[in-house]
């Protein structure tokens, strides 16, 4: 397990290398990237400013890692979650899962991605022409874990 | 009169901001022993405290840096969080 929260910016053909050449029993890798929308609700967005709550984050993603790894066999995850200022089109997050067979991962990197978005203590604010607004939480992402009850 | 205990308090993002304050290291009177009682502790400062963690108002907390209901009982020394709903990833 790899949890990484950090300003720098990834390479994600380099994460999956590190993934492949660590696990030779691995047949599949699904990877979710999460990236800085130009705009949101109409209004335009020059930046993002990302917060966390050191410590507690990294607590958090890997109590989420964990769960999946007791709900299925997956072989190894990389969260990289980037914090700080981020312009439109940068990448925010790295979620990859590396299992035997792509159903597992597939399932697993969504898995991580909800509770993620829902308890993992990041908050995004959006710099945009007319000031800066902090984003408000989604009721739809609230409700995406129902399918994991 | 006795002390209650002496916590870490903690803050983030428009909570931080609208309090101007990420933390602060506070002694209770000694009937403050939950979180929620925390919380109404400090709206009882009254001012920006009060409009800020308003009890209408949809905010998570954290004790010991895990998310908590508000009846968790705090203990001496312990850290105990206010902040709006995640939005990561």
């Amino acid at each position: 397990m790899k949890i990484a929260i950090q300003t720098a910016d990834f390479d994600v053909s380099a994460e999956l290398a590190a993934l492949r050449a660590a696990h030779r029993d691995i047949g599949a890798i699904v990877s979710f990237v999460g990236t800085v929308r130009e705009a949101n609700a109409g209004s335009a967005i020059l930046h993002m400013e990302l917060e966390h709550y050191p410590g507690m984050t990294e607590k958090s993603l890997v109590y989420i890692v964990q769960k999946a790894e007791k709900r299925w066999e997956i072989n190894d995850v990389v969260v990289i979650h980037r914090i700080g200022v981020l312009p439109v089109c940068a990448q925010i997050v790295l979620v990859a899962v590396a299992s035997k067979h792509r159903g597992t991962a597939f399932e697993a990197c969504e898995f991580i991605m909800d509770y993620l978005k829902t308890e993992a203590p990041f908050w995004k604010k959006e710099v945009g022409e007319h000031g800066a607004q902090w984003v408000d939480a989604r009721s739809t992402d609230l409700s995406a874990l129902d399918k994991w009850e | 009169m006795t002390a209650g205990f002496t916590i870490q308090l903690r803050f983030f993002a428009s909570v931080r901001e609208q309090l101007g304050c990420s933390e602060q290291t506070v002694t209770l009177p000694p009937e403050v022993v939950t979180v929620g009682q925390v919380r109404q502790w400090l709206i009882g400062r009254g001012g920006v405290w009060a409009v800020t963690l308003a009890q209408g108002r949809n905010l998570r907390a954290a004790y010991q840096q895990e998310m908590c209901d508000e009846s968790v009982e705090i203990a001496d020394g312990h850290e105990v969080a206010f902040f709006p709903p995640v939005t990561g990833g």
